[in-house]
Formats: structure tokens, sequence, C-alpha cells
């Protein structure tokens, strides 16, 4: 038998810049097996969410993630709003789609980049991301914010799209259109991209069943799931659109299933936005108070179904909270999607369920007696240290 | 169409079922003994196909609740059953073997709420480090959050 080797990534991802630590086992060029070691960055958000008054929960939740920051606080409203049984007005249900589906836009395109970035290819990375530039020029113009837009309340939203400012927006929407149809056409066309995502790290329908699988991940593989078609919340139900799948399940599959979403966003979005000329009023129910009960709340975020867990005692905080982002379930899926792979295609595989850690992970240790950070520079450094032996030890042991 | 599962559901587990709640016609709560989870999650999963979300727990006064989120996403129906272990015997069946997905939260949910999984195939910790003390267990109520 050949030896085994074992080619750490992390702790500090050196391409993602996130924490979090894979261990490929290889056998020559091909790996073998592959773990997952999360938890560099757990921040006990569900935790102190406990200690959040409903409406100010909905701005924690906003802080899991800065790439999908208006996901987590769309499903936790559902999930309010499924417990007291809120009707939020019209108007507000346009407005939640409009924000939704324009992060689902600059979140696919960052992702293009990303992958581009990964398998060495910098310019389809330099496009897609000064495509993406517009995308947060029009949130700025609605929310005021490139990120962290803060539009979601229980009950409705925030801010309210000005009539004049609709010409504005469809005019960035069309150029935006405009510029991804070009990206769009390049990648698929692209024989360099064929070579490289085709038929590499593919995952099979039932796989993704039996891990649980969401959003583009589950949509590549045949599955045809989407929370904004199947449970309709916000303007979904209203609107004209399509879900998209493939069937092949690999990483180009998942390229294509990212590309085509974006013009199925861009579509509903158009229509939200004509859809405000003539649906006026209040943007915003009254919510009073959460009676006792539980609720759930999802979206689909950019990497699938956002899940949100509230249990309420009556109290104007909630007794739990439980946090499931699309990541938890899609990143496990590399335990059948890597082994049997190159190395070289291992992190491009890692990367095409467009992981999101700092949504999986949500704890930072406290020392209960200072009050303070446990963890400082050398305290990181020692560990660091410790994990490099132990992982020589292992080294050793399975050459040995 | 969409009810003939939740009537089929309810029908094969009737004799179990300690608490039934239809809180919308989108959202169900059932509370089962925690012998037939097993039994129940099989025929949820396995026969009916219903999608896993997710697995999660509660302290309660009473016990720890653990929840098992299940949809039946063409149908627009979710499933939530709900199990309650006590503190003193906290130790409940894994459900990952049929359920591979499953094995990430319950491996959360043992240290952070302190459960035990009985034959889950890989009981290491998730999130917390190694040098976390063994019975501290952060999401319980009597942990108070530092501020």
């Amino acid at each position: 038998m050949r030896d085994k080797t074992v080619i750490p990534i992390g702790p500090f991802h050196p391409l993602q810049e996130e924490p979090e630590f894979f261990e490929l086992i290889v056998e020559g060029e091909k790996v073998v097996d592959v773990d997952v070691h999360i938890g560099y960055n757990h921040r006990g958000i569900e935790k102190i969410a406990e200690s959040k008054t409903f409406d100010q929960m909905v701005f924690l939740v906003e802080r899991i993630c800065g790439i999908c920051s208006t996901s987590h606080p769309i499903a936790n409203c559902n999930a309010v709003e499924d417990i007291a049984g809120i009707e939020i007005p019209e108007r507000a249900k346009y407005i939640r789609s409009i924000v939704g589906e324009l992060e689902r836009l600059h979140s696919h395109l960052l992702w293009l980049g990303l992958a581009g970035h990964f398998i060495g290819y910098n310019t389809l990375w330099m496009w897609a991301w000064k495509y993406r530039e517009p995308i947060l020029d029009l949130f700025e113009a609605i929310t005021g914010n490139r990120n962290h837009y803060a539009m979601m309340k229980p009950g409705g939203v925030r801010r309210d799209i000005k009539e004049e400012d609709i010409a504005s927006l469809l005019k960035g929407l069309n150029e935006a259109e405009k510029k991804i149809g070009m990206l769009t056409r390049a990648a698929l066309d692209d024989p360099v991209l064929a070579a490289r995502l085709k038929g590499i790290g593919i995952l099979s329908k039932e796989d993704a069943i039996a891990y649980g699988a969401v959003g583009p991940t589950a949509r590549a593989s045949g599955v045809s799931i989407d929370v904004r078609r199947d449970d309709p919340y916000a303007a979904y139900g209203l609107v004209e659109w399509q879900v998209i799948t493939q069937e092949t399940g690999d990483v180009l599959a998942k390229t294509v299933v990212r590309l085509l979403e974006c013009f199925e966003s861009i579509k509903i979005i158009r229509q939200c936005l004509k859809k405000l000329h003539a649906v006026k009023g209040e943007i915003a129910t009254k919510v009073r108070e959460i009676p006792p009960g539980e609720g759930i709340g999802h979206h689909e975020a950019p990497r699938g179904e956002t899940f949100h867990y509230v249990r309420s005692d009556g109290s104007n905080t909630p007794v739990r909270l439980k946090v499931r982002a699309p990541t938890y379930v899609n990143l496990p899926t590399c335990k059948v999607t890597v082994p049997g792979e190159n190395v070289a295609d291992a992190t491009l595989i890692l990367a095409s369920i467009d992981p999101c850690y700092c949504c999986t992970e949500r704890v930072t240790t406290i020392n209960k007696k200072t009050g303070r950070r446990e963890l400082r520079g050398e305290d990181l450094l020692r560990l660091c240290r410790k994990k490099t032996e132990k992982i020589k030890k292992k080294l050793g042991k399975l050459n040995g | 169409m969409a009810n003939d599962v939740i009537k089929k559901l309810k029908g094969k587990i009737e004799k179990k079922i300690l608490h039934w709640e239809e809180k919308s016609p989108k959202r169900y709560y059932i509370t089962i003994p925690k012998e037939d989870l097993l039994e129940v999650v099989e025929f949820i999963f396995v026969q009916q196909k219903a999608r896993f979300i997710i697995e999660s727990g509660i302290d309660t006064p009473r016990g720890i609740e653990i929840l098992y989120h299940f949809s039946f996403d063409r149908l627009n129906k979710m499933v939530t059953l709900k199990v309650l272990v006590s503190k003193e015997k906290c130790e409940i069946e894994s459900i990952s073997k049929l359920i591979p997905g499953a094995n990430w939260i319950e491996r959360e949910i043992a240290e952070l709420l302190g459960v035990t999984f009985l034959n889950h195939p890989d009981p290491r910790r998730l999130l917390l480090s190694e040098d976390w003390p063994r019975k501290e267990y952060p999401l319980r109520q009597k942990v108070k959050e530092n501020k």
C-alpha cells in the first residue's frame, strides 16, 4: 500500500480568508478522505440573542454574515411574524424581495469571481467583481448602505423606496443585466473554464438529499427545492420567475445554476420595482407584543435556505433562537464530493458550495473571571504551534 | 393531496403522539416519546421523503427539548418532532446513521447542551476547543451571557 499524506489547508484559509481547517488525506495526487474542522470563530450569537429584544435581534442576526447580511434578518422576521401571525403590508413585501434579490446578484458575482481566482483565472475574478460594484451602488441608493442594510424589522421594512428613484434604479438594473449577460456568455463558452469545472466534484441527487443540501448546491444536482417557490413569503408569490436546476451535480452545473439565477433575480426586481408605482401605503405593520409560542422562518439566501426557529414566552426577549445557515448542511457534502479527486481540484470543489464560515459558526471564548477575550496574539501563536505539532505527529503515524 | 401526508403520518404514529399541535396549515409540532424517535424519523425521512432541515435543542425547566425539523417542500408543510430528555439521564438515540446530514448538528448539541447521542458515528467536538471544560454547556440556561 502506498503512503498516505495529510495536506492541511488552514486553519486560516489562504484564499477564502476565513478561519476553517481542511485535512486532505492524499495518496499521491489523489485525495482519499477529507476532514473539516470548524469552530475557530464561534461567536455565540444564539446565546446572545436570548438577552436581546425582538427588535434588537434583527440587528444581531444581520451581523452573522457580511455577504448574506439581509438573508438572516428576512428569515428572522419571518419566524417572529410566524409566532404572532403578522401579515406585512404589500408594499413592504416588494421591498423585501428587491433587497433579497439584489443580495443574490452581488453574492453570486462575488462567488464567480472567487471561483475564477481559485483556479488561477484572475481575468474572470476581476470582471465579476467589477460588475458587482454597480450592484452595491444600487444597494446604497435603496438602503443607504453598501452592506448591512438594516432594512428589515418584524412587521415590515424600515425604509421606503422613493417614487422618483425607481427610474434610475431600473436603469442601473438594465446596465447590470447587460454586463452580467456578457459575462455569462463569456464564462460558459470558455474552454478553459469547462476543462477545469466539468465533471469534477460530482454530488449525486441521493447524496444531496441524504446530507440535506440546499440552494444552488442541491439544485445543481437535480433537487428542485427553493423556499421562495415552495413556501412563498415577501413578494415571491406575486411575481413571475423560475427555479433553475441542473442535473449533473458537478462544479460546472453549480456555476450554471448561479449564473442563470442572476437573470431570474433581475426579473423579480424589475417586476417588484414596477409594482411599487401602483402599490402605495404603509411599509410596516405595528407590532405591539410577541405572544408566547414558537415560529419558523426561512429565506432562500444566495447559498440556500437560511432557517430560523424562534421561541417566545410572551416577554420582550426570545427564549431561544436557532439559526441554521446553508453552509452548515452544504459543507459536509465534501465527504462525498472530494474523495477520488485531484488535490488541485479539491480547493475548488470545497469552494463550489460557496461556503460561508461566519454563518456556520456563531461563539468567541470569554474568560468568565476577567470578562476578557481569552485568545490574544500570543495564545493564537501557541495554539498554532500546538496544532502544527499535532499534524506532524499524525503525519509520522500515517507514514510509519 | 397536501393533507394526505399529514393524515398518513397521524395514522402511522397515532398511538405514539404525546401532543399534536397544528400551529397553522403549514406548521405542525408533534411531541413523541424518545423511545419511538428512530421509527418515526425513519417513516418521515426514508418512507415519506421529507427533507431534513436541522435538529436543535432547548434547555427548559422540564428537561432538554430536542427538536427535529422536517420539510415537505412541494406541499409547503413543515413538521417538527419534539422529544423531551431529562437532565439526569441526558441521552438520546442518534439519527445520524439514518440521516448523514445530522452528523454535525448532533455533535454541536452534544457540546453546547450536554446531550449524549447514543451510537453516533463520530462523537468528537465540533465547535468548542479541546480545552473547554468538559461539563460546562454554554447553551444551558444557568450559563449567563457575559456582558
